[in-house]
């Protein structure tokens, strides 16, 4: 019962999920730690930052992942399929049916009503990543000398931002760290 | 070829869009509008309006569709594979490894480094947006649409699928 216990779960996480894969982790939480008990609220977290450290969507790494733990590379396909494959059938049907009408006037005037809306929730999500920033190890002046000089980079001498964001996670890693730095320390001695 | 360039277009997002789907959706569109220019700005974001009208991940949804929509199926499934296994492998198979290492400071860092681009990134593309809707709506009705939107979503906690679905109301009786 294992594997549609783990599909039931994780369809509920995708089709109750709103604001994209991260909002939806409390509920990838209520599935797996409290109703599910396939693990404990630790090793949640611990898989959580894990998650957290690699790129990409957050949500089909969780999935991915718990899948695995708990019904192997079959539990991993289930749990992905789960949580993407309802919204993404639902995404393009609907959107099919919206492009076969679109020279009819009213489709029209609902795709050029969503634009505005659309840039307001970017607009929203843009100031979370810079107060984010600010308030993160960077702070604000740092933050503001990355900002600039990534809009010049990007937008005006037309850096592809792939190249920017691989030499920025190069710079990270292979820098040297700081002396405020105290696990090293403990694990030397 | 096409299938290949799907595969490019969201595995590139995907392996460095740090912070989660959402991070990874300018990166998309730099990817979807301006190299492979399978569609336009005001396409992209009636795409990007239904795919945030509609619950589940976002860059999975948006990688389906527009591989549905410029491969087929199995353009779909692979625009889906591209977005979702990179990460996924590495989170499995360097599972140890990372276990050993999810608190350091460089690990911490590599967030905090990208952090800075992808507000960029975000920014110019709500440039973008703003700007699609100017020239098709004219500026009233982006100030006020946006405004409206603004003060449901952000002061009054309106869940977005309904201010969404409010839009697309008011677009097909008004603006029609």
């Amino acid at each position: 019962m294992k594997q549609a216990d783990l599909f039931l779960a994780f369809f509920r996480v995708g089709i109750l999920g709103y604001g994209g894969g991260p909002s939806s982790i409390p509920l990838v939480h209520k599935e797996v730690v409290e109703k599910y008990k396939w693990m404990d609220s630790d090793e949640f977290g611990d898989i959580l930052a894990l998650g957290n450290a690699l790129p990409g969507p957050i949500a089909t790494k969780m999935a991915g992942y718990i899948g695995y733990r708990v019904g192997g590379v079959l539990g991993m396909i289930n749990a992905l399929a789960a949580t993407i494959i309802p919204t993404i059938i639902m995404m393009i049907v609907l959107l099919t049916v919206l492009n076969s009408y679109k020279e009819e006037p009213w489709v029209k005037g609902m795709a050029e009503a969503v634009v505005p809306v659309v840039a307001v929730m970017l607009a929203v999500l843009t100031w979370d990543f810079i107060k984010k920033s600010g308030k993160s190890k960077l702070g604000w002046g740092w933050t503001a000398v990355a900002l600039i000089g990534s809009l010049i980079l990007m937008q005006f001498l037309n850096l592809h931002p792939a190249i920017l964001i691989f030499v920025l996670l190069l710079g990270a890693l292979l820098k040297k760290d700081a002396p405020s730095r105290e696990k090293e320390g403990g694990n030397q001695s | 070829m096409i299938y290949f360039q799907i595969f490019l277009a969201f595995f590139i997002p995907g392996i460095l869009g740090y912070g989660g789907g959402p991070a990874s959706i300018p990166l998309i569109e730099n990817e979807v509008v301006d190299r492979y220019e399978w569609m336009s700005v005001k396409e992209f974001s009636e795409v990007l309006a239904m795919g945030n009208a509609l619950p589940g991940p976002i860059a999975t949804k948006m990688a389906g569709y527009i591989g549905y929509v410029e491969g087929g199926v199995l353009g779909a499934a692979v625009g889906i594979f591209a977005t979702v296994a990179p990460s996924l492998i590495l989170m499995i198979g360097l599972l140890g490894l990372l276990m050993k290492f999810k608190d350091s400071s460089r690990v911490k860092r590599l967030t905090i480094v990208v952090r800075p681009v992808i507000a960029v990134l975000l920014g110019i593309m709500t440039y973008d947006f703003f700007f699609s809707s100017y020239g098709g709506v004219g500026m009233m009705q982006t100030i006020l649409i946006g405004g409206i939107s603004f003060v449901l979503m952000e002061k009054m906690k309106v869940h977005p699928a309904y201010v969404i679905a409010g839009a697309l109301v008011y677009g097909a009786l008004v603006l029609a």
